[in-house]
């Protein structure tokens, strides 16, 4: 098999060089905000600090709705989305749940679940 | 010349270091996680080892996507720990070792594996998870510290088959070190996981157990995964497992195991402890 020849695996998004290459600025920003001074600067004005970063008005928009998945449709990386969620006070739980289109209770119920391999 | 004395595998979730830092291991849902790291401590502690190799990836605190190794080796002194953005506590500075990592860093790239060397590096909870697990209360300042650094975060990522290999050449070159030096092997992250997309939440128990039973008894089976097979059986995530395979690779002979653990979920994933031996060179 050639790198080119995997397949796409259904509620997946593989981030690779294409989609690295899509949210590079989105992802760049949540680098920054490994630093607390960036996070206030953030906070104070999101979507300035969004234009800093160049990102998209799609990502813009996906950024003021807290929207994970749609962030990850643009080129958002997960381990970066996370520095971002974790602005907003949001856990792995939390980030579960919104893209599983889940309560927070029923994703960590179905978190038990699937650990017990109970599937 | 130094010895892989043994290898622990350990998961490096950051909850783990704010249910520490909390003091909620003995919180029910805490406990069946944490009561199994003491045996582990104990081994340690008696055969106090001058030298950890730990296997890690970084999630985004020293590499970013503009520059990202596939393989990476620390030849510090020292490595700090910085904020990770999210809130888990920052803790005290990871002793480093130079001379045997240089040494590693030679044989590698002399047969064939172009490591990424840093000398300086922010190492994040990848390596102070574990660390911090092993030696609680950050008590592990005494402990000589190797940080492989292996890209599980961006697609081009190395193959099981190959991280296997890195493990076999790391522990050739860590036989072929002249200074008595005893080496324990940290294979950190996994098991499955997927955090990202509709499919997050997904835990695969019944692979992860294999995929612990292989590990000790027939490593070569998990090279013939793919990552995509990885990622299609154990989630997004899952690839850390790469880590581990990587860390079997340096050991030799019959493998021993000597504890293990399972339970899930912790935090959204699969959380795999295992510490092994293995047969030792004629002294």
């Amino acid at each position: 098999m050639t790198s080119k020849e995997m397949t796409e695996i259904p509620g997946t998004i593989m981030f690779d060089g294409a989609m690295s290459r899509l949210g590079y600025g989105l992802n760049k920003m949540c680098y920054s905000f490994n630093e607390q001074a960036a996070r206030d600067d953030f906070l104070a004005d999101e979507m300035a600090y969004c234009d800093s970063f160049g990102l998209s008005e799609e990502q813009k928009a996906c950024i003021r709705a807290r929207d994970v998945l749609g962030l990850l449709k643009l080129g958002g990386s997960i381990y970066y989305l996370a520095k971002f969620t974790g602005v907003m006070k949001l856990n792995m739980q939390d980030c579960g749940a919104q893209q599983t289109g889940m309560t927070v209770e029923a994703f960590k119920a179905m978190l038990v679940k699937n650990g017990a391999g109970d599937v | 010349m130094a010895n892989i004395i043994g290898a622990v595998t350990t998961s490096h979730i950051p909850a783990i270091a704010n249910a520490m830092a909390n003091k909620q291991e003995q919180e029910p849902y805490w406990k069946p996680f944490f009561d199994a790291y003491p045996p582990v401590r104990d081994w340690l502690n008696e055969k106090k080892p001058d030298v950890v190799v730990l296997f890690y990836n970084d999630h985004g605190l020293e590499f970013f996507l503009d520059k990202k190794p596939m393989f990476a080796i620390g030849t510090a002194d020292q490595y700090e720990n910085t904020d990770e953005g999210w809130g888990i506590p920052t803790i005290p500075p990871v002793t480093g070792e130079s001379e045997l990592s240089w040494h590693i860093a030679n044989e590698l790239v002399f047969n064939g594996f172009d490591m990424t060397i840093c000398q300086e590096m922010r190492v994040d909870h990848g390596v102070t998870v574990p660390l911090n697990l092993m030696w609680p209360g950050h008590n592990y300042g005494h402990i000589k510290v190797i940080p492989v650094c292996i890209n599980c975060e961006m697609h081009p990522m190395p193959q099981p088959w190959r991280v296997y290999q890195l493990g076999q050449e790391i522990g050739k070159a860590i036989a072929s070190f002249d200074k008595e030096l005893d080496v324990v092997l940290f294979g950190t992250g996994g098991l499955s996981h997927q955090l990202d997309g509709e499919r997050a939440g997904l835990i695969n128990r019944e692979f992860d157990l294999e995929c612990m039973d292989k590990l000790v008894n027939d490593p070569e089976a998990l090279t013939q995964y793919s990552n995509h097979d990885l990622i299609r059986i154990g989630g997004a995530q899952a690839v850390e497992l790469n880590m581990w395979i990587a860390m079997r690779g340096a050991m030799h002979g019959k493998v021993t195991k000597l504890h293990e653990n399972y339970h899930a979920p912790i935090s959204n994933t699969g959380a795999g402890l295992l510490l092994l031996e293995h047969e030792m060179p004629e002294a």
